[in-house]
């Protein structure tokens, strides 16, 4: 068996290996022209060494094929017929589309608010803490690992055994014969298996919710905390008028970035249900649409919806980013 | 940093006097149950096939039998036309250095250029690259793959031929590189405009040409913010199922371990001894490199996110 895998992997590392070696000779040459050539040419040069790369591989990797994903959204599975808003009216009519629309807003609402606000409560009970990075650390640790890996280590929690006689192995469930309750199906019970599926990003979000909150926290100049609680105010009353107000910015910016992240999901989904059972999201079926079905126009019907629900978020970032700059 | 600052001294008086003990306690007990569910993946990774699938994994604490056969046989034992976890590892080191390497390099060029050079339309494109950020990689997914398959023809031009590289780890490659980019270029930019003025002036004045000022200049000063996309992009191709899976057009040479993963889960023929010894192996690596470099990674999240 070792063999026939080093066989299959000697190629691979081949390919490997003379991909980065020609990577690294292709700039070399490129700085070696460009810096012996004369004045003028440089002027030329640099652009197009420097910015060239990058400006293409976006304008042919990412702006044409979403224009084109565009106009695939109006034509038919296959892209041969322009069908209109056909795709459009299929996505918003047909029942189990709405199903889908429906629990990806129940995901865009709640892993933001939720991950946001437990990462916001443990920025705020750790901010005066000794030796608080062990139990920070610990919290953020989810971020490191893939969904996939997320969705193994949920579904395990979440393990269900159908035969009353053998024991359950999975944590909740045992859990809940231990206090006399009868075991749950998790995965199963629509509409709350969503909501199973749901805790799983919101344990992967709330770190990096804390992390950045925590950080601004750390920015809230130290007079305006003392002055509070020399006036008294509780850790509470504190919280709400002096330490939010003062991180506002920061966190609109960790709930659009969870926003964004949890509109694309679509791996959680597709490990621990399918998308079956009525806990399929907009990504999910994107996928099934344009690679199981092959039905390319709703397929980027689907992908397009998903591009309007963050046309706000990108909007409002490009604007903050603008007042950043002219403020400077 | 030997001396405190005048803040943080009184930030640590303020510590001692405020700190509550009952907020320590609630934010112990969260630590705890974030980590119990990875801890209890690891605890059943380690424990034969047989105490796995007759009692809870918490059992092991009072009749602690370890076993390594499951990595053995996930690791090194196929099933049926599927090949070892262990070539799917390699596969995901495969798609992930060069996933790596070439985004930042270019994205280190494109950032120097938007930052240093002065030309008409420059803004421009800094938002627009700015913007591309947040385009759902689900917008591009199959014009990108038509692209690799077909190439790009219209009418009876062909402006780019069919590459015949399906299947291998090239399109991959390539579409992490151009997914990474928007992010890497924002964040090496806003790190590179906050090189003075006067030491590229400095250099242009000593006659220094706009590459080898980027060898000498550019290149040092931008390593620290360079280790935290690193670290960045990492995780994200490590831990991506979507890219691998469809631009790995389903073979299985070129397939990471996040795709033979999820496979496993769905066929449901794997029991939990080889599921959980799998994703073990799959959550390893990020998990050693977000320990040992959790600091550069935190600096990277908070350069992207909180601004100004």
């Amino acid at each position: 068996m070792r063999n026939t895998l080093w066989e299959t992997i000697a190629p691979n590392l081949t390919l490997l290996v003379i991909s980065l070696a020609a990577f690294a000779a292709v700039i070399y040459a490129l700085f070696l022209i460009g810096s012996r050539a004369s004045v003028r040419w440089q002027g030329w040069l640099r652009y197009g060494i420097f910015l060239g790369p990058a400006v293409l591989l976006l304008l042919v990797g990412l702006i044409y094929p979403a224009l084109r994903t565009l106009w695939m959204s109006f034509m038919d599975k296959t892209s041969e017929n322009f069908v209109g808003f056909d795709n459009y009216l299929w996505a918003f009519t047909i029942p189990e589309i709405q199903i889908v629309l429906r629990n990806t807003i129940l995901w865009v609402i709640f892993v933001p608010l939720v991950s946001t606000a437990i990462g916001l409560a443990i920025a705020y009970m750790t901010d005066r803490m000794k030796r608080a990075s062990v139990i920070k650390s610990l919290i953020f640790m989810p971020m490191a690992i893939s969904f996939v890996g997320a969705s193994v280590i949920w579904s395990f929690v979440y393990n269900f055994e159908p035969n009353e006689n053998k024991p359950e192995i999975g944590l909740l469930n045992a859990i809940a014969r231990g206090v006399g309750i009868e075991p749950v199906n998790f995965l199963l019970n629509a509409p709350w298996n969503t909501f199973f599926l749901i805790a799983v990003l919101i344990w992967i979000q709330t770190g990096f919710a804390m992390v950045i909150l925590s950080a601004a926290m750390k920015n809230v100049p130290e007079e305006v905390v003392e002055a509070a609680m020399l006036d008294g105010a509780s850790n509470w009353r504190r919280f709400i008028r002096v330490t939010l107000p003062m991180i506002r910015g920061t966190v609109v910016v960790v709930l659009t970035t969870i926003t964004i992240a949890t509109l694309k999901v679509f791996d959680i989904v597709r490990t621990m249900t399918g998308g079956n059972f009525q806990t399929n999201v907009i990504a999910n079926e994107m996928y099934a649409q344009s690679f199981r079905q092959l039905n390319y126009g709703q397929g980027s019907t689907l992908a397009v919806i998903l591009f309007i629900g963050v046309i706000p978020i990108i909007w409002y970032n490009v604007r903050q980013l603008r007042l950043e700059r002219t403020e400077r | 940093m030997s001396t405190l600052t005048p803040s943080a001294t009184r930030r640590k008086k303020a510590k001692d006097i405020f700190s509550s003990p009952l907020a320590s306690g609630a934010a112990v007990v969260i630590a705890i149950l974030w980590t119990i569910p990875t801890f209890s993946l690891l605890v059943t990774s380690i424990r034969p096939e047989t105490d796995i699938n007759s009692s809870g994994w918490w059992t092991f604490f009072t009749n602690p039998n370890i076993s390594f056969e499951n990595y053995e046989k996930v690791l090194f034992v196929g099933t049926g036309v599927n090949p070892p976890m262990f070539q799917y590892f390699f596969n995901s080191l495969a798609v992930t250095i060069p996933s790596v390497i070439f985004p930042i390099t270019l994205a280190v060029f494109a950032a120097y250029a938007l930052a240093w050079f002065e030309f008409r339309g420059r803004d421009f494109i800094f938002f627009s690259i700015f913007a591309l950020q947040v385009v759902p990689l689900q917008l591009t997914l199959v014009p990108l793959l038509q692209l690799f398959a077909k190439g790009l023809v219209i009418g009876d031009t062909t402006l780019i031929p069919a590459l015949g590289i399906t299947g291998t780890y090239i399109p991959i490659w390539i579409a992490h590189t151009i997914f990474g980019l928007p992010l890497a270029i924002f964040l090496l930019h806003n790190f590179l405009r906050q090189i003075p003025r006067e030491l590229v002036e400095a250099a242009r004045v000593d006659g220094a040409n706009w590459f080898t000022m980027f060898t000498k200049i550019v290149l040092p000063l931008s390593i620290p913010a360079i280790a935290s996309f690193l670290i960045f992009q990492f995780l994200w191709v490590w831990n991506d199922l979507l890219v691998g899976l469809t631009f790995g057009a389903g073979s299985k040479s070129v397939a990471p371990m996040t795709v033979r993963l999820a496979e496993m889960v769905g066929t449901r023929g794997s029991g939990w001894e080889v599921l959980t010894a799998g994703a073990f192996v799959s959550i390893v690596v990020p998990l050693i490199v977000f320990f040992a470099l959790q600091r550069y990674f935190v600096r990277g999240l908070l350069a992207g996110s909180v601004k100004g």
